[in-house]
């Protein structure tokens, strides 16, 4: 048990300080909402650099254009550039999920096609899962694709997606589309890879509860795609959505944002009844405590996949908790914080609020994150079936044709 | 950066794990459960000292294996799974770490070899009523190298033979190291939630006492000591966890309820997955104390701290949670539920309740926010 670097891995941590040395840069945007909001132009532009550096989908083999490095290098790069003000992320899901997909699944000229321009930032990629009468139950879909009578094997799209993250500024997409409604849910989706600039496809932003709008709508009214375009076996597309969403789980990411250290700066700087800081107010530090505890012990989970990443071992069951205690974790800490101001705590004008607002702005999110990538109750489910091995549940749509399942409205 | 244990320190665990599987089943622990007159498993213990494992982290030159810490983390979590009724944590976390950290090189010599041996049980005696340990809860005095006063509870005092003893002298505060042989001794077993580990008040009366450490230094060095005995609580407390998580989900899925395992129910799959990510988030605490205690690193009272709340909180959890999921034969005295129930109190109060260690892990976090 061994916190400090190897000497390999401190060597890789040495040339990466250098670089971004050299070259991070060292004011962010002003505009920059971390939801996309910001300057694209400046996020490609980083992008670019790294890329050109060695520095962009580390993890990915080198035949991919990535650089065969571990995940600890990965991991290395991410805390070092951390240090730097560098743009909001808008290649997060494309690299993480989408391309890695049609890695997986394309042909030789199609990945030589998306690779690069995807790892130099030159073209953004969304994921199109969710749709509004399947979130939890993703293998629900019913977005369509049905095969043209004309003989060019081409098919023709149509229905709609939501909750589709960075849709509006997004080049292309995976979608997920039923193409056998005969069949039971499961067995009768297909993968395609789209173009989000063709005419048929409609990207409506959502105005958030948040009041940003990172997530789109987005409408496909007879988008004709190329059987080409297709990305596994037609009715292999469930298989094809677990391998995007393994590549997921492997994307380990940091959690930042208004956390303990910014709570217990506030409740020094805040005082109660009694006129002494709340800091001083053993319910108040019992709180914090909890909360340390939990945010320190997903880093050390982490930690843990970590090594078993480097180990090149499949990581343990450990990586599953982050977002359920993430959550939650989030909106407890921030509504306390926003409570510990009192009748002042309503308030959420950046410039009269601590800390900008950005106990308020975690506040407005966090029911988001308990629902966005699986809700706490689907979660709790997985580590339940996955981890413990319990039996599902009972499903009352499992061996039936996808078109004789109950719905509602 | 490597965040596991070493393949040497696994296959102890899991010698450990058969060890104690064939030497400390709970019929073991319910013959000391049921039998007013035992507070521990005497035989057990002599095996255990067998093993090597109270000698674990002791030099060699002291009779030990020279081994680390992390070997008595994976020990202390097999103990913790087995609900292991003998003076394990007293004598060797506690005891032992403490006669290492601050004993004069007499003391260790008279302590330490009789602790890898299994002739010693430590003790430390710092409560003297209800509420929690400060400066102005000692009364217990040591005058002319004789000590007089009253302790209670003392976690082991009734079968300890030496005990560490936070008292006054001279108006400062300072830990001794007692010989419970001595006269003037005496001792009264306690009844206590968990009847399968042994308490006791103990009274002192002009008991020869030698300090171990500095003068004044005796709530300090209790710290330190804590810190350290924390960790492999923690591994203890999150080894129930584990336990109680596994009787929660083997019982869930082999009772039937309206025609079905109630494992099927997700309000039982929501109430283990919930116990899983408590126990998830106690082990990796307890591994970044293990790593601190291991290298004596600068972050060990943080990182002891964390361990210990989350464990804490995995253990009590845990064991409340397998008795609701077993529903009313959880709540008999034949089914084993209660004894998690009841280590998981013990283990939760006997090295100061968390309540304490958040104030002094939020007072840590202060100062290090204020260096940063």
């Amino acid at each position: 048990m061994d916190f400090n670097d190897t000497p390999l891995e401190a060597a890789y941590r040495q040339k990466v300080r250098t670089w971004l040395e050299a070259n991070a840069p060292r004011s962010r945007d002003a505009n920059d909402d971390g939801e996309g909001g910001g300057d694209l132009a400046a996020a490609r532009s980083w992008q670019a650099r790294k890329a050109a550096a060695g520095f962009a989908c580390i993890t990915w083999p080198k035949e991919w254009g990535g650089q065969s490095g571990t995940p600890i290098d990965s991991v290395i790069f991410g805390e070092e550039e951390a240090r730097y003000p560098i743009p909001s992320n808008p290649f997060q899901i494309g690299l993480g999920m989408c391309v890695p997909t049609v890695m997986n699944f394309a042909d030789p000229a199609t990945k030589d096609r998306f690779g690069p321009p995807a790892i130099r930032g030159e073209e953004i990629w969304c994921q199109l899962f969710s749709e509004p009468s399947s979130g939890s139950d993703v293998a629900a879909a019913r977005t369509r694709a049905e095969k043209t009578a004309d003989g060019s094997g081409d098919w023709i799209i149509n229905g709609q997606k939501v909750w589709t993250t960075g849709a509006q500024f997004s080049d292309f997409g995976i979608v997920i589309v039923r193409t056998d409604p005969n069949l039971p849910k499961h067995k009768g989706l297909t993968m395609f890879w789209v173009d989000m600039k063709d005419p048929g496809v409609d990207v409506r932003p959502i105005h958030q509860m948040s009041g940003g709008s990172g997530f789109n709508e987005v409408f496909f009214t007879d988008v004709r795609v190329k059987d080409s375009q297709r990305l596994g076996g037609v009715g292999e597309g469930w298989k094809v959505s677990l391998v995007t969403l393994m590549n997921e789980r492997l994307a380990v990411g940091g959690a930042t944002g208004t956390g303990w250290s910014q709570f217990l700066e506030a409740a020094r700087d805040t005082t109660g009844s009694d006129g002494a800081p709340l800091l001083q107010e053993s319910a108040v530090r019992e709180k914090l405590a909890d909360w340390y505890v939990q945010a320190e012990g997903l880093r050390h989970a982490r930690n843990r996949t970590m090594t078993a990443l480097s180990k090149g071992q499949t990581p343990g069951p450990e990586s599953s908790i982050g977002k359920v205690v993430a959550a939650t974790l989030m909106q407890d800490l921030a509504n306390e914080a926003v409570e510990m101001l009192d009748q002042y705590g309503i308030i959420n004008d950046p410039d009269l609020a601590p800390l900008s607002g950005g106990f308020h702005g975690s506040l407005m999110m966090a029911p988001g994150l308990r629902i966005a990538g699986g809700t706490d109750e689907i979660l709790r489910n997985i580590i339940a079936e996955r981890v413990l091995g319990l039996p599902g549940d009972i499903r009352l749509d499992k061996d039936v044709a996808f078109k004789d399942v109950p719905t509602g409205r | 950066m490597n965040f596991d244990f070493s393949e040497d320190q696994k296959f102890l665990k899991t010698e450990a794990r058969r060890f104690l599987e064939a030497n400390c089943p709970t019929s073991r622990v319910r013959k000391v459960l049921d039998d007013p007159a035992a507070t521990w498993d005497a035989e057990l213990w002599k095996a255990v000292a067998g093993q090597g494992w109270l000698g674990a982290a002791i030099p060699e030159e002291y009779g030990g294996l020279g081994l680390g810490r992390l070997e008595l983390c994976v020990i202390a979590e097999e103990l913790g799974r087995a609900v292991a009724p003998i003076p394990f944590a007293s004598t060797v976390y506690v005891l032992a770490e403490a006669v290492m950290l601050a004993g004069s090189e007499a003391q260790k010599a008279a302590v330490l070899p009789g602790v890898a041996a299994g002739e010693v049980i430590g003790a430390l005696a710092t409560s003297e009523g209800p509420g929690a340990l400060s400066a102005t809860s000692i009364r217990a005095t040591v005058e002319g190298g004789r000590l007089s006063g009253t302790k209670i509870p003392v976690t082991d005092g009734g079968i300890a033979t030496h005990v560490l003893v936070l008292a006054r002298e001279g108006g400062q505060l300072g830990l001794f190291l007692v010989d419970l042989s001595a006269a003037g001794v005496t001792r009264q077993t306690l009844s206590t939630l968990d009847p399968s580990r042994d308490a006791a008040k103990l009274v002192f009366d002009k008991v020869p006492a030698e300090r171990l450490g500095g003068a004044g230094e005796g709530l300090a060095l209790v710290e330190q000591v804590l810190d350290r005995a924390a960790v492999l609580l923690a591994f203890e407390q999150t080894g129930g966890a584990d336990r109680a998580l596994e009787m929660a989900k083997d019982y869930a899925l082999e009772r039937f309820a309206f025609g079905r395992a109630i494992a099927n129910y997700q309000a039982i799959k929501h109430k283990l997955a919930d116990m899983y990510v408590k126990n998830e988030l106690a082990r990796s605490n307890a591994y970044y104390g293990a790593w601190a205690l291991n290298t004596n690193a600068p972050e060990l009272p943080v990182a002891a701290s964390a361990a210990r709340i989350a464990a804490s909180e995995a253990y009590w959890f845990g064991s409340k949670e397998n008795i609701q999921t077993h529903g009313g034969i959880g709540f008999t005295w034949a089914v084993d539920c209660h004894l998690h129930y009841r280590r998981s109190r013990q283990l939760s109060l006997v090295a100061g309740a968390p309540r304490v260690w958040k104030d002094r892990l939020v007072s840590h976090l202060e100062r290090r926010n204020a260096a940063a």
